[in-house]
């Protein structure tokens, strides 16, 4: 458990003046993600995306920790490298303090493009947290739909209209994919429930070997919604178990950190965003229900591994 | 707010950029439509208005809700959407 | 300083040379006719023979992305490739470039595809030439041992901060059993000298910096117009390490080779193995009486203007060797630079490229004989047939 008063000592990790959205999930997720590094040195490392593109106007960085930013697909690999160096170094008695290592990725960077580099990182067990922002697109080239894009959402390379009603397939359960690689700490998470998030964090942090958060981190442009809204929304994701709170240890054992007293339907989470507008129009009532049998399926499975 | 274009004989090389957190020279303040007031009689130091800040611009000191960084606010509302006691306001400017 | 004699290829050359770096980080990803090196620094790492930390990647692409995050994180950090394996590394080869580290990587030269082939020619590092990195061409193991250790220096110099490939053939030398002098460990370490970052780095977590940001339209060309300013650096800081590796270790490495090209009419300008051959049908025909010449550039990028000038004003004539095509229609890369740069000449000798050995295609004494003998009959005639010839493919 986390105390708010405790973190509020803490240093910000990511300063203000950076250019990301107003109301932007992004850095919300990465403010409290970053809390759960506590006093420790942190290095951090982006992909391409609205996070590094945003925060690093040259010659403005917003960034109060040493920062890195390589490629679009490349954040695991690069931060491989950089935890490889530091233990060597460490190793030689060049450097002597703890550091913490942290990448993070978009959900276009990390389910589709970065998803060989990030696999590689895992399978070779570095010492580093990886964050995947997922805000279900890639928002930072304008609203493009990826692996993460919910069934049904309207982007502008899956976009509704008189012939489609916006991304058929299913998106990618990427926690499951990174739990496959057996590491000591999966988790996902969303900047609603700031408590769990910061728990999840620390433990990440504190994982010996690779740790995986997957935070959902809203966008008000790509989703449709009035920007002053983000948390509620995000709290409907959980509410409704579009986005499930829980953790996997060691690839196993599976733990549920949330179960709604009373699960939401999950028109209440499609209502609430533009990007899903086209759904309510007469006709499509059979994708409302597809979507609603998909969330309770997976939902289902989900009780039923944490069971096990 | 301007920055003078240095030549390429005066800027590091290989684009790093050696001032950390130099990015709160750029005042996103003047994004600004709407800004949050707070009624500091009614606010509780919960501190999670804080906690949901995009742009690290509510300032707390010693655990206490202070005021806001308005050089950055960029005016979301997400503080005042989110307060539990409905203390902070938002108005124009 | 003391040298032994070891049986050993050129990859084995230069994972020798590596051993003796003792770099802090390698990133190893196998690929035909590279791997070699790979494996047997590992067996190094494996038998405690090196501190070093190995990344076994899951691709190329990641190896370079690994060697960036390394170098920024302060470490000596080193990897190696060919052909595709290059090709797919290639959007974080100018990564590696544009943000100043000193990565040194061996390549051993392979055809691109497609189609796919694992033998020897330069459209890999050719494709390359434009990176930012600095290239030297081997033409034999004990070269590829001599400039992977040389080039540490060159990567590292507080005036140069590039990158550097290290360049042989695939198969003909990588593959290839030389006896290599081998000079010892400690004046090895010596030469190379522990490793100074010059840019504040990653793990200097008091002065945090920002590496790889966003650069607009306002500072773009700034942060390019240094790099050219450290590759023009290069040519002049080069040769002095060169002549300090040369006094050391008692070699004679060069910028430019120039074989019996003082009084020669006629020469061939080639990089790598080829050299050897066509050094040793100059040698015979010379002892036939006829004025030829060889000029072997060493390095590419660079690229050595002022000492091609030298070399190539001496003759009347000249054929460049092209071990890839440019697909400009106007001949191979290494022509198109050396006719570029022989525009600048007072001399203006005539100028023939052959692009040969495409894929590993073999290149005999008897084809390169009769290059010179169609030089020296151009210059008898005065006319030039055919610009841009290729020798060795069936037509």
């Amino acid at each position: 458990m986390a105390n708010i008063k405790e973190l509020s000592k803490l240093p910000e990790r990511l300063g203000p003046g950076h250019r990301l959205c107003s109301g932007c999930g992004a850095s919300i997720a990465v403010r409290q993600v970053l809390m759960g590094a506590g006093d420790s040195a942190v290095v951090v490392g982006c992909a391409t995306g609205c996070l590094e593109v945003a925060t690093t106007i040259y010659p403005y960085t917003a960034w109060n920790v040493p920062f890195i930013h390589n490629a679009f697909e490349n954040a695991a690999a690069t931060i491989s490298g950089v935890e490889t160096a530091y233990r060597a170094l460490k190793k030689q008695g060049k450097i002597k303090k703890d550091i913490k290592f942290v990448a993070f990725g978009g959900d276009g960077g990390t389910y589709d493009i970065g998803l060989q580099s990030l696999s590689g990182a895992l399978e070779r067990g570095h010492n580093f947290v990886y964050v995947c922002y997922d805000n279900g697109a890639y928002m930072n080239t304008g609203i493009q739909r990826s692996g993460a894009t919910p069934t049904g959402a309207s982007t502008t390379t899956a976009p509704a209209g008189k012939a489609s009603s916006g991304k058929p397939q299913l998106r990618k359960d990427l926690t499951a994919i990174v739990a496959a690689h057996r590491i000591p700490y999966v988790a996902q998470c969303s900047i609603s429930n700031w408590n769990d998030l910061v728990t999840k964090s620390q433990k990440a942090f504190a994982a010996e070997g690779p740790a995986f958060l997957n935070v959902l981190a809203l966008c008000h442009r790509g989703w449709r919604y009035p920007q002053e809204n983000g948390v509620a929304i995000a709290k409907l994701a959980v509410e409704t178990c579009f986005w499930p709170l829980y953790e996997i240890e060691n690839g196993k054992k599976y733990k549920i950190n949330y179960k709604p007293k009373e699960k939401k339907p999950i028109t209440e989470w499609l209502k609430s965003q533009g990007r899903f507008k086209h759904l309510f129009k007469p006709g499509n009532e059979n994708i409302i229900k597809s979507i609603q049998e998909d969330v309770d399926a997976e939902w289902e499975y989900l009780i039923k591994r944490s069971e096990l | 707010m301007s920055v003078k274009a240095k030549g390429w004989k005066d800027i590091p090389i290989g684009g790093m950029i050696d001032k950390a957190g130099s990015a709160k020279e750029y005042k996103t303040g003047a994004w600004r439509t709407f800004k949050p007031v707070v009624d500091k009689s009614k606010c509780i130091n919960c501190l999670q208005c804080w906690m949901y800040c995009p742009d690290s611009s509510i300032i707390i000191k010693d655990q206490k809700m202070e005021g806001f960084d308005y050089d950055h606010c960029k005016g979301c509302g997400i503080c005042a959407s989110i307060c539990p006691v409905k203390c902070i306001k938002m108005e124009q400017g | 300083m003391t040298k032994t004699i070891v049986p050993l290829t050129g990859d084995q050359a230069v994972a020798e040379a590596m051993r003796q770096i003792e770099p802090d980080v390698v990133a190893a990803y196998p690929i035909t006719p590279q791997t070699e090196i790979v494996m047997t620094f590992s067996q190094f790492v494996a038998d405690g023979r090196v501190k070093t930390e190995m990344i076994p990647v899951e691709s190329e692409h990641s190896a370079m992305s690994a060697c960036v995050g390394s170098a920024a994180a302060g470490a000596r950090t080193m990897t190696a490739t060919s052909a595709n394996g290059l090709a797919l590394m290639w959007e974080i080869v100018y990564i590696a470039a544009s943000t100043r580290l000193p990565i040194v990587m061996p390549v051993v030269n392979r055809a691109l595809s497609g189609p796919i082939n694992i033998h020897c020619d330069h459209s890999d590092t050719m494709g390359a030439r434009d990176s930012g990195w600095i290239q030297i061409y081997a033409e034999t193991g004990q070269e590829a041992y001599e400039h992977a250790i040389l080039a540490i220096r060159i990567a590292e110099h507080k005036d140069i901060l590039l990158p550097v490939m290290v360049c042989q053939d695939g198969f003909i030398t990588s593959h290839a059993v030389e006896g290599v002098e081998i000079y010892d460990d400690a004046s090895v370490k010596k030469f190379v000298g522990e490793y100074k970052p010059r840019m504040t780095t990653l793990l200097d977590t008091d002065k945090p910096v920002t590496y790889g940001p966003l650069d607009l339209q306002d500072f773009y060309f700034e942060h390019k117009r240094q790099q050219a300013e450290a590759m023009k650096n290069a040519i002049d800081i080069i040769p002095s390490i060169m002549q300090e590796f040369n006094k050391t270790f008692s070699c004679g490495h060069k910028i430019v080779e120039e074989y019996m090209m003082d009084d020669a009419d006629a020469a061939i300008v080639v990089l790598s193995s080829t050299a050897g051959t066509a050094k040793s049908v100059v040698d015979d025909m010379r002892s036939k009486g006829m004025k030829v010449g060889l000029t072997r550039p060493c390095l590419f990028r660079p690229f050595p203007k002022d000492y091609i000038i030298k070399a190539v004003s001496k003759v009347k004539i000249a054929a460049v060797f092209d071990r890839a095509e440019s697909f400009s229609g106007c001949g191979g890369p290494l022509f198109s630079e050396i006719k570029s740069a022989m525009y600048d000449s007072k001399q203006k000798p005539y100028l023939l490229n052959y692009i040969f050995g495409l894929g590993g295609r073999d290149i005999f004494p008897n084809e390169i004989e009769d290059v010179y003998k169609e030089m020296f009959d151009i210059l008898k005639t005065g006319s030039v047939r055919k610009q841009v010839n290729y020798i060795g493919v069936r037509e």
